[in-house]
This record gives C-alpha cells, structure tokens and sequence, in this order.
C-alpha cells in the first residue's frame, strides 16, 4: 500500500516526466488549491481531488453532457477541459445550486415535473439550465432545447425537463420582481 | 380516460390531484385495502391515480445519488479490457509477460485460464474468449491495475496473434450455416423444453408456434400479400454504462458486488451456477442505477470482476465499460429479418399467416433465444388468426450479442406486423384503421397460442380508437391530394398501429416484499425488484400507503438493493412489476394489518372481525373512539403496568405468477401471459422532400393500463418510452464493414434522440379497463410505449409519399434517395 501511495502521489515528477501544477480555483463558492497531474480533467479534477460525485462521466469524449458544470458563466462539459485551465476560475457544480439544505427553483421544479428518471443526465442537464437562465432569464421552448441539445437524456425524452426548465424561468422572474 | 398532454413548456399539468376532502371515509371493514364507494358508488382511492413526486427525486437533484460509477473502496484496482479486432478468428496465441511485468499491474488474466461457460439460457459464453473470437469487441484479455492509465498501458503491451476466420455477418450467412459461430452448438448446455438449438447449424433456438390449418387457410383466402422487412441492431444507451466492483475473497468462497444491474439475484444464480458457489457465499449490491432498458437484465462485467478479485487477493476491482465499450462489447438488441405471408378474405378478415422471424443475435445467445420465443406468441400482434404458423429463429452471427431491449422481441416484430397490415390494407384498397378493427383480439377471441381473451382483458380497438380520433384519422390521402402537397415542398402524413404485450417470463416467476413498522408509526418497505427510474419504489410506497390508510411519506422503501437483505425476485424486466410487486405489497400490508388487528383485538376486548383500519389507527367499527394508533402496535402493545404484548410488526407478502404454463414444444400452445398490456399510436408527421427529414408533428398513444397508479410517472414512461422508438425509428442502428468491424461505436455516428429531435406534441392516453388480478385493476406499462412507434412512422410516411418502406431506420438518406428514385 505505501510503495502504491508513493507510486501515486507523492513524486513531484509524474512517469510521463511532466511536473505536478497547481491548481487554484473557487467551486460552489469555496477556495480549493491542489497540487495536480497536468493532463487530469477538469471532471477527474471535481470527482477524485475534491470528491464531488455529482458530476457524472457518461462517455468522456464531450458527446453526452452528462459531466456539464458551469465554468467561468458558461456550461462546459468538463471532460473535455483540463483542470488546470480552471485555474483562477469560479466553478459551479450541481453540489452548488441548493443553498443552505434549500433546493433551488430549478431543481424543485425538475422535482414536480418529474424531469428526471433514472437520474444520470440530471446533475449536467441542471447545469445546462442553470447557466441558460443566468444568460437569459426569458428563454424561448426553442432555445430551452437549443441549451440542453448537448445533454443526452435516455429516460424522459426531454419535455418534462423543457417544462421544467420553462415554470422555474417563471418563478425565477416572479422572484426578482417582487 | 384521461388525456394529459405533454407540450413542452406549457404549464397545463398532467396531474389531477385528487384533494384528501373528495376521498368519503370507511364506514365498514373490506378486510383487505381501503377501497371505498363513495356516494357517487364510484372507487375513490388516497393514493392510487394520484402523481405524487417520485422518492428519490431530491437525491438526484442534487447530486448525492451515487451509482455504482462513483463508488470507490480503500485498496480498489482498476481493471481494463482487450478487444478482439477480428469479427471471427481463431486466438493462436497470446503473449501478457510484458504486461504483467509493468509496475502497478496486478493480474492478467485471458480466457485460457478460465475454464467458465456461462449464459442465461444457452451457456454459450466464455468471460474472455478462449480459443476463438466471436465478434469485433469481443474482450481476449483483462488488467487489473493500481489506476485505469496503468491498466490501459499494461493492455497494448500484451501480443495476441490471430487466425482470421471466415465471418458470418448476416441472417443468410447464418442460415446457410457454412461457417458455424458455435462449432460445439451440439454440445453446448441449454434450458430444455424451452429452447430448441439446431445441431450443426447457427440456429441458436428455434420456437414454433403452430395453430389451425394454414394450407386451408390460404386456401379459403382470396388475397394474398407478402412481405420481408428488417431492422438493424440497435443499442440501448443507458446514460451510466456497465460497471461493477468486485471483492472476491480468498479465503473463503465469499464474493461481494457491487453492480449498475437489473437482476441482482439472476445475476446470484448464474455466478452460483458458473463457479460452483453456494448462493449465500455471493453478495450483490445494487444502489441507483444510470438506466438499464434492458441492457442491464443478465449477467456482464461479473464473473470477470470476481476472477479478477481472486488473481489479486481479493483486493476490489472495479470494471467500468467505457462508451465504446458499452456499444461494441456489451449486448445490444437484435437485427430482424421477417418475412410474412398473410391470406384475407376481399373483406378484409385474416384467414392464415406464416410468418419467419430471423433474428441476427450476434455471437452470443443472452436473452436473444428468449427474444425469439416471445415472438413466437407475441409476434403476429393483437389480431385474432385462426391459421397461423409462425418460426422464430435466433440465430448466432459474428456481430456484437443480442440481448433483452425494453420490450423484447415486440418493436421488432410489430415494425414487420404493423406494416404488414397497412400494406394488407392498401393491397385490398381498404382503410388501415378498419382492416385493424375487423381483426383484433376482443372478448372471446383466442390468441395464437390459445389463450381465451375475456372482457378484462383489456380493450385494444378502444386504444385504436382514441388515437386515431386523437389525430382525426379519416384515411389515406389520396393521390391527388398527395400531388397537390408536393408542390409546397413539404408533405404531410398520418398513420396508426396497435400493439400488445405481456410480460416475458417463466410461468413459475416469483416476487416477495418485507415491510417492518417502526415505534413513530413508519413502514419500512423492502422488496427484491429494482427501481432503476422506472418509479417502481414510489408505485409500491403509494400500494402500500394506500392498503394501510397512511401518508405516503410515512412508508419509506429502503433503496439499495442487497441480495443479502432484500426479499427475492426473479428480475426487473419485462414490465410485470407494478402487477407481481404490486399485488405481493398488497398482501404484505395486509399482512401487517392482520397482525395488528390480532393483537388489538386484545387491548380493545373485541373479535378482530370487528374492526378496521384507518387513518394510522385500527378501531371498532362501531365505536370509533375504540381505537390503537399504529405506532403503539410497532412494537407490541405495552399496557399501562409495563406488561407487553405482540412483538415488532414485521409483515410479509409474496406473489407467484398463476395459470401460466410452458408452451408446448411443436405447436408453441400454452398460457404465456400474465398480463397484455394493449395499445395504439397514432402519428403526424411533415417531411422535407428536399432533405428527407422527418418532422414529427404529434404522436398520440394509448394504452389499457387497467389503472393508473401514478399519472405522472406513467405519462413519463410513455412520453420517454415513445421518444426511446423515434430513435429506434429514424436514428439508430449498427454499422458494420464488410469485415464485420462495427463502424459507429460512438456518440459521434450512433446517436439517440436529442431535445431537438422531439415531436411537437406527445398524447398519452391511459384507458382503465381493471385486469381483476392486478393490483387496483392494474397492469404494467414500462416497455410499451416504444413498442410500434417505427412502423406507426412508417405508415405515415406512406400516406405522405405514398412510399413504403421495409428497412430501418427512416433516415432522410433513405427517404430522399426513394423520392429521388420515384422522380427518375
């Protein structure tokens, strides 16, 4: 165990020759700071450095969206980005959108409108929602689909998530304008 | 009925929530449940037919559902496998010393070391190939390892030399039976009476269904239409793909999984059977699992998670299939090749039907044997045919395995039967939606196999009926008017098909549920099926919730599934668990009651007979102020002096499937079906005749569900299920070289329907007419919903273009290259 705890982190110099970097960031509102591989994802980064297990891996090639968080205001599958380039950026992951043991609108309304089933493509398909209202809190059905279009979904065949995606914009600008 | 609409972003609701002040109280005791008349005489339920949320929604919001995927145990390796290149070849040699001299690598394992046939039915498959590869993908070797990149670099030191052998790559090749895929098929150990292997040949299972005469048939017939239609295979894409852990001790014969599977104690028995272990030496965990549909239901990743475990001292292993893996390693569902024969009267009533179902299953049996057998009684669809016979053959090829896909065997064969039927109707120049009526099951009719259909049964013509008023069908288009809309660019099109299916099972399918009470009056609830997203957990807790006269939130069904702790049952598949799970909860709560009652009779000084349950208590009937809470029998009842009486409540129920039998080994008569669960599509569709694309406009189905327990769950099953058939229909399918390489094992090229890709508006309707052995009335809807969608397309392709196709998928390739073909 302890030639194997070695093996794995302990060298500065990694087999491939290439040196750990840092990596500093915000995730879900909190400081984070490791020492890291420089070829790990940003995904690999979120679920064995910081044990976020939220975020999902459905296929690591950026074809399912089922690793989406929101990097830097942006959805981004986060397979497909190296962690160290979120150094210095704020992270949002699906951990993140309740506040306090409070869900937010957005997952309530997933909730009633039964927008998830078996639940794999939720925590990515929450966070394709999110950084859409956050751009435009007035969405269109067509853009609602235009920002899940890269979430895979095999279970719900996606209206019950437009649904919900659309009555939590709702409630969302009610919220604002009182 | 009741007609939800599903319109995206539109906040009318699916749901019809009954307030608590509509429900009349219980005036007498039923014994059983807490079915009432009210004064309207009409059955007023609590729970049943309401849409509460589902259980564990607030886990999978917020990310603290954890699957199989995210687990990870002190000391776990990594294991990784390697892939045969070659579609068929003989393995010559294989060289791993490189490999297992890498650092960090701790076994190495190929199939020469593994003695082990394993298989559901037909024992057909090694867990890595031993002398020979069947399929491109088929896995040769397997590293475990400190982490994956040390198990992927072990993997491309490992030198395997092959003999390419001659492949067979389609129903054909595999009837011609000149290259065998199975040389030792005469030998091999299968499930018999049920499955019928032939020798020398790469027919896998052939099942008979023989009923009538079919020469005087076609003799009376006074048309006669034939047809071939095909699909391809198509992959199930659950959103988190196989995986496994495993800790196989060495020291003693103790294996524990943990497994993304359907079918924990199937999954138990086979290991058992394979390794020789005793069933209680074998442990399977299954905790939320990323989608199933089928692909999950036998046993994958296992045996070679718990080899491996046992070549590393027992340390965890965890296998989890990569994306490309989970297209071109582990089973999809079969290619179909059907070719029908059917004889009608000029008035339209079917008189004889032959039909040959080929099935391409790939290399391995799994459930394709099974698959085919549910054709051979499933698979002329809903219609009453005096005179039928009808050969489905699962046949080995060298392709990637076939397994059960949510509804096995029925979207393909009702692609061949339900354009069977609208090319039988053009050919007599009738309208589909009546040649249909003339010719469905209904009360007194038989089945292919015999079985009698009474009138709760289930009502078919009254599915057809909704959809086809849902999409005001008035028939064909006639040319004219298809001309007349080739000049806009664009042409509209409408079409219909029915469907049925029962649950696939052996007759002796069992099921079984615990249900503990807790001193604050909760219900704990344990039950052997898995909750995979399908919503059964929240079914059961409202079944439950529902006989004790409590609210939902106070019965808790405890999620992960333990075959060491949890009840048994067969497996979650084939849509049979709201009727088995359902019915063995009803008789566990009554069991509960039961106990209740007994020793309330006690404290309360009164015969049992006298008295009834509600709201939490069990009371007098008379006087109502005679009354125990639950929660003061939880435990046993405690009298004022500290003495006890009773015992913790621990209630239990089963259920066995009744009146099923196996099906006769020549003519395939017998009583397979526990439940048909009837339905009908009805589409409108717009294609682009510059592209071919298909624009779906509206999908309205319909489905005699008995009773809908919870709406909005089954509306969800068939607004996905529906979605999971228009992929079938116009996206999905395997590629394969002329080598027998599968060319899109990706995303990339094997794509599923997308937000973008959905219908403008999808109808379900749900039809009550109570199953009397069901739970409530009801019966099981899971699979259904995708069941007929690609032919439902098809058919309105034809009124569009007035084109028929017999191929899927409906690619705007395919359409366009037919409408520029008809142009020339």
């Amino acid at each position: 165990m302890c030639v194997e705890h070695e093996h794995k982190v302990a060298e500065t110099y990694l087999d491939s020759g290439l040196p750990r970097v840092r990596v500093s960031c915000t995730v879900n509102g909190e400081s984070v700071s490791r020492w890291i591989d420089p070829t790990m994802s940003l995904l690999h980064f979120l679920r064995h450095e910081l044990n976020l297990l939220g975020t999902k891996e459905g296929c690591g090639e950026g074809e399912c969206g089922a690793c989406t968080i929101i990097l830097g205001g942006k959805a981004v599958n986060s397979c497909l980005v190296l962690a160290q380039e979120a150094a210095g950026s704020r992270i949002l992951t699906v951990e993140g959108l309740g506040q306090g043991g409070r869900l937010s609108v957005l997952q309530e309304e997933f909730i009633k409108e039964d927008a998830l089933q078996c639940g794999f493509c939720t925590p990515g398909m929450l966070m394709s929602a999110r950084a859409l209202l956050d751009r435009n809190p007035e969405p269109e059905e067509e853009d609602i689909k235009e920002a899940i279009a890269g979430n895979l979904c095999r279970c719900t065949g996606y209206y019950p998530i437009i649904k919900a995606i659309r009555t939590a914009s709702e409630r969302e600008r009610e919220a604002s304008q009182r | 009925m009741m007609r939800p609409t599903m319109t995206p972003g539109r906040s009318e609701g699916t749901r019809e929530e009954r307030t608590r002040e509509e429900r009349t109280r219980s005036e007498g005791d039923r014994g059983e449940t807490t079915r009432e008349e009210g004064i309207t005489g009409k059955t007023v339920y609590r729970q049943v037919g309401q849409s509460p949320n589902r259980l564990e929604a607030r886990e999978k919001v917020t990310g603290r559902a954890l699957y199989v995927h995210d687990m990870e145990f002190p000391g776990m390796l990594y294991a990784k496998m390697l892939h045969s290149p070659y579609a068929h070849a003989e393995i010559l040699s294989i060289d791993v010393s490189e490999a297992k001299a890498l650092p960090g690598v701790k076994a190495v394992l190929t199939g020469r070391e593994l003695p082990y046939l394993l298989g559901l039915y037909m024992v057909d498959k090694p867990i890595l190939a031993q002398h020979k590869v069947r399929y491109q993908g088929e896995p040769v070797a397997a590293v475990a390892a400190v982490d994956g990149k040390t198990a992927a670099k072990a993997l491309s030191l490992i030198k395997v030399e092959y003999r390419p052998l001659p492949a067979v790559l389609s129903v054909e090749e595999a009837l011609a039976g000149k290259v065998l895929v199975h040389e030792d098929i005469n030998t091999l150990d299968y499930v018999k009476g049920v499955f019928f292997p032939q020798p020398d040949s790469n027919i896998a299972s052939w099942h008979k269904t023989i009923k009538g005469d079919i020469q005087k048939g076609f003799a009376q017939a006074e048309l006669i239409i034939e047809n071939e239609l095909r699909l391809p295979q198509v992959a199930h894409v659950p959103l988190e793909t196989h995986v496994v852990i495993v800790e196989a001790d060495p020291y003693s014969p103790k294996v524990k999984i943990w497994s993304s599977a359907q079918s924990p104690f199937a999954v138990r028995n086979l290991l058992a059977k394979a390794f020789g272990l005793s069933r209680a030496d074998i442990s399977l965990v299954v905790p939320y699992v990323g989608g199933g549909f089928g692909g999950k239901a036998g046993i994958h990743l296992e045996p070679l998670g718990v080899v491996l475990s046992r070549a590393c001292q027992g340390r965890p292993v965890k296998i989890q299939a990569t994306r490309e893996e989970e297209f071109n390693q582990l089973p999809t569902r079969e290619g179909l090749r059907g070719r029908v024969k059917t004889g009608v009267t000029k008035d339209g009533k079917i008189v004889a039907e032959e039909i040959y179902f080929d099935w391409d299953g790939g290399a391995y049996a799994d459930y394709s044997v099974n698959v085919g057998r549910a054709a051979g009684y499933a698979g002329a669809g809903p219609y009453e045919i005096p005179n039928i016979e009808l050969h489905s053959r699962t046949l080995y090829t060298n392709k990637v395995f076939g397994t059960a896909y949510r509804g096995f065997g029925h979207l393909e064969t009702h692609w061949i039967i339900e354009r069977q039927m609208d090319l039988v109707a053009q050919a007599l120049g009738m309208d589909p939606y009546e040649l249909r009526m003339k010719n469905l099951l209904r009360e007194g009719a038989a089945t292919i196999t015999g079985e009698k259909i009474t009138a709760y049964s289930g009502r078919v013509d009254q599915c057809l009926e909704a959809v086809a008023k849902e999409i005001s069908w008035s028939g064909y288009q006639s040319a004219l008017e298809r001309e007349k809309a080739f000049q806009t660019g664009k042409a509209r099109g409408k079409g219909l098909a029915v469907l049925h299916k029962a649950p696939a099972m052996p007759p002796n399918t069992s099921t079984s549920a615990i249900m503990q009470m807790d001193e604050d009056g909760n219900v704990r609830l344990l039950l052997g099926a898995i909750d995979m997203g399908q919503g059964a957990y929240t079914v059961m807790a409202q079944i439950a919730a529902e006989v004790l006269d409590m609210p939902l939130e106070k019965v808790k069904v405890i999620w992960e599934n333990d075959t060491d702790k949890n009840p048994y049952d067969w497996q979650t598949v084939a849509s049979k668990y709201t009727f088995m799970g359902g019915n063995a909860v009803i008789r566990c709560a009554q069991d509960l009651l039961r106990q209740m009652k007994e020793v309330a009779a006690c404290v309360l000084r009164s015969p049992s007979e006298e008295l009834t349950h509600g709201d939490e208590k069990i009371y007098h009937v008379q006087h109502h102020d005679k009354a125990i809470a639950y929660k003061d029998l939880a435990l046993g009842y405690t009298y004022e002096d500290g003495t006890g009486i009773g015992g913790p409540l621990i209630g239990r129920g089963v259920y066995m499937a009744e009146g099923l039998t196996n099906l006769n080994p020549e003519t395939g008569q017998g009583l397979p079906a526990l439940d048909w669960t009837y339905g009908a599509h009805g589409a409108e569709i717009e294609i682009d005749l510059e592209s071919g694309e298909i624009h779906v406009l509206k999908i309205a189905s319909a489905f005699d569900v008995g009773r809908v327990i919870n709406r909005k769950l089954a509306a969800g099953q068939v607004v996905g299920g529906v979605i999971q058939g228009l992929g079938s229909a116009l996206i999905g399918g395997y590629k394969y070289s002329p080598e027998g390489r599968l060319l899109n094992p990706s995303f990339t090229d094997n794509k599923i329907p997308t937000a973008k890709d959905i219908p403008d508006r999808i109808v379900p309707i749900f039809i009550e007419n109570p199953q009397l052995d069901g739970p409530f009335g009801a019966r099981g809807v899971g699979e259904h919903p995708m069941i007929s969608v690609p032919s439902v397309l098809a058919n309105a392709v034809y009124d569009a273009l007035g084109i028929n196709f017999y191929e899927l998928p409906l690619s705007p390739e395919r359409i366009a290259l037919a409408l520029a073909r008809r142009k020339e």
